[in-house]
């Protein structure tokens, strides 16, 4: 876990060196002790730190997020951007922006409390007495279907200007990440990620059954409540800030399972992942392509062969998700 | 020795309209092995389940240490009462030893990190049950018997003065269904763990309980040491089914023996001359 803190650390120096014009990591580092230097303080401070930091934010709550979902239902499937939470986030920003002409921070609020109804509605049309994971994967790819319609159907009516607005929120993407969208996005996840990690023993012991977990103490319904909802607020958040950047809430938690392999709750190090992703993500979209790329493109070209993947191998284990 | 107590006050227990366990008054010796048995489908396992709070009573009331358990913290409880339910989950890839570690959650607060005292008691359960060597491999290539242990021990490192155990030997082969007995008895003399389980094989229910209670469509037929309650008379009212009772040339305890339709001498099913000829 202590190298993946220092190749992200690595990945986000070098998000701030590299650019149309390359700075060497002493430069960045005067600007960011507050020293000016001609040319790079506008470029490294105003441009690509709230870059940078914002990307670093979104990874962190989308793979926190991620892997909360992927550990209480047991199912590597259950992610929020597979099970139609972030679809829900998506769906309502882009009918609240060509439909109602929402920007701002409104927008942000209406895509965040849609983000956490439609998990609310999957939660409930799975419930039977309790939540299964398969069910609630089913229904949640259903749910997801039918906002995508809605995201068509808005798109289609929309404005060229909207619609070129609204794209942002369907392909996730950091060029509108600025300084004001920072702060509350920090505090959004000061708040919450927290609670997450106080709830991640209970997650733990979640993990081992409904009956084990009681037997330990924690009563399972409550906890489960508890971390759906924080968890989806968390991804509604990112959501709201960046758009759905594809598969990095996926596929964060099964990387991270892979790196630390064996001991210990996966919440930190799947967080380090997504935000390894995020940023990787966005350098290679912007600097090694050869046309620039919005970081949402890059993570689902690599998160795609690993759903189809994940799928086959489900298959032939019988069947069961 | 465990002074807890745990007793079932006049309880009727059942799911959604179903009541599978009618006015139920028992109570559980502290310090010995108790064991509830009875045919398929006669509350055995509802009744273990609600008197470690998984369950509702509908009427009456569970008691350990005298309060009704659903008025005590659920953390509290779990310091006291342990449980190894019929099918816990194994997270995949795990290792026995982060398995085991999760036992320790009830003694763990909010933020308080892992101390020298969650490892001594995790290294304890893992000789007890005699997995130490097991501890960094993953539970998913364990064999059926290996497996079972892991949950004992993750059980044990909850380090509660009573346990229950839900049918602990199913799925397991003769031999390790023995070893698991053997090992609960280990603890049970060890530390005077006060031990409730549910068993599905009478004869090693007989040989090891110190405590014998046997359930027929929901209701206490009879309990007391093996001794005294395993009859024939017993047998057939509570699995409808004529049996001898001899003494077990092992142990002394009761050995049913099913009489059954065929191969008995009175009623020999194929006879000696019809092989031959």
């Amino acid at each position: 876990m202590g190298v993946l803190v220092g190749i992200l650390l690595v990945v986000a120096v070098v998000t701030l060196c590299v650019g149309e014009r390359t700075y060497s990591p002493a430069q960045v580092l005067q600007v960011l002790l507050g020293e000016r230097v001609p040319g790079a303080t506008f470029n490294v401070e105003t441009i690509r730190l709230p870059r940078m930091l914002t990307g670093l934010l979104v990874g962190l709550g989308f793979g926190m997020g991620g892997v909360v979902f992927q550990t209480m239902l047991r199912n590597p499937l259950a992610s929020p951007d597979i099970i139609g939470v972030s679809a829900g986030s998506s769906a309502a920003a882009v009918v609240a922006i060509t439909m109602f002409g929402l920007s701002g921070t409104a927008l942000s609020l209406v895509a965040v409390v849609c983000g956490i109804a439609v998990a609310a509605a999957i939660y409930g049309l799975s419930w039977r007495g309790g939540v299964h994971g398969a069910r609630l994967v089913l229904i949640g790819i259903a749910v997801g279907a039918m906002l995508d319609s809605v995201i068509a159907y808005a798109m289609t009516r929309a404005g060229v200007y909207d619609a070129n607005e609204a794209l942002r929120w369907l392909t996730g993407s950091l060029n509108s990440a600025f300084w004001p969208g920072v702060g509350p996005l920090a505090v959004a996840m000061a708040v919450l990620l927290p609670v997450l990690l106080a709830l991640s023993r209970r997650l733990s012991a979640l993990q081992l059954g409904d009956d084990t977990a009681s037997a330990l103490g924690v009563r399972p319904d409550r906890t489960r409540l508890a971390l759906i909802v924080v968890a989806v607020a968390v991804v509604s958040v990112a959501t709201a800030t960046t758009g759905p950047v594809a598969f990095v809430a996926f596929l964060s938690g099964p990387i991270a399972h892979r790196l630390v392999r064996g001991t210990g709750s996966l919440l930190v190090p799947a967080a380090l992942v997504g935000a390894l992703l995020v940023l990787v993500g966005d350098l290679v979209g912007q600097h090694l392509l050869v046309a620039r790329f919005p970081v949402g493109v890059v993570t689902g070209v690599l998160g795609a062969p690993y759903l189809l993947w994940l799928l086959a191998r489900t298959n032939r284990s019988g069947g069961s998700l | 020795m465990s002074t807890h107590t745990l007793a079932v006050e006049a309880a009727t227990i059942g799911y959604d309209e179903r009541v599978v366990v009618h006015d139920m008054t028992l109570e559980v010796p502290a310090g010995r092995i108790t064991t509830i048995v009875g045919a398929n489908a006669c509350g055995k396992s509802t009744l273990l389940r609600a008197m470690a709070r998984l369950l509702k009573v509908r009427t009456g009331r569970v008691l350990l240490d005298g309060r009704p358990i659903d008025t005590i913290p659920p953390r509290e409880v779990a310091t006291v009462l342990g449980l190894l339910p019929q099918t816990p989950v194994s997270p995949e890839g795990i290792a026995v030893a982060d398995l085991v570690g999760r036992g320790r959650y009830p003694h763990q607060g909010w933020f308080r990190r892992w101390t020298a005292q969650d490892d001594a008691a995790v290294e304890e359960a893992l000789r007890a049950t005699d997995i130490l060597d097991l501890a960094d491999r993953s539970v998913d290539e364990l064999s059926g018997g290996q497996r079972q242990r892991v949950w004992i021990a993750m059980a044990l490192a909850q380090q509660t003065d009573v346990l229950l155990l839900d049918e602990p030997t199913t799925f397991l082969d003769v031999a390790h269904q023995v070893e698991v007995l053997d090992l609960l008895t280990d603890l049970n003399r060890a530390r005077g763990t006060t031990i409730v389980m549910v068993l599905h094989d009478l004869n090693l229910a007989a040989r090891y309980t110190d405590h014998l209670v046997a359930l027929r469509e929901g209701r206490l037929v009879a309990q007391g040491a093996p001794s005294d309650v395993v009859t024939p008379a017993l047998v057939e009212e509570v699995f409808g089914m004529t049996a001898r009772v001899i003494a077990d040339p092992v142990s002394g305890t009761p050995l049913v023996v099913p009489v059954g339709r065929h191969h008995t001498p009175t009623n020999p099913q194929v006879t000696p001359q019809e092989l031959t000829g």
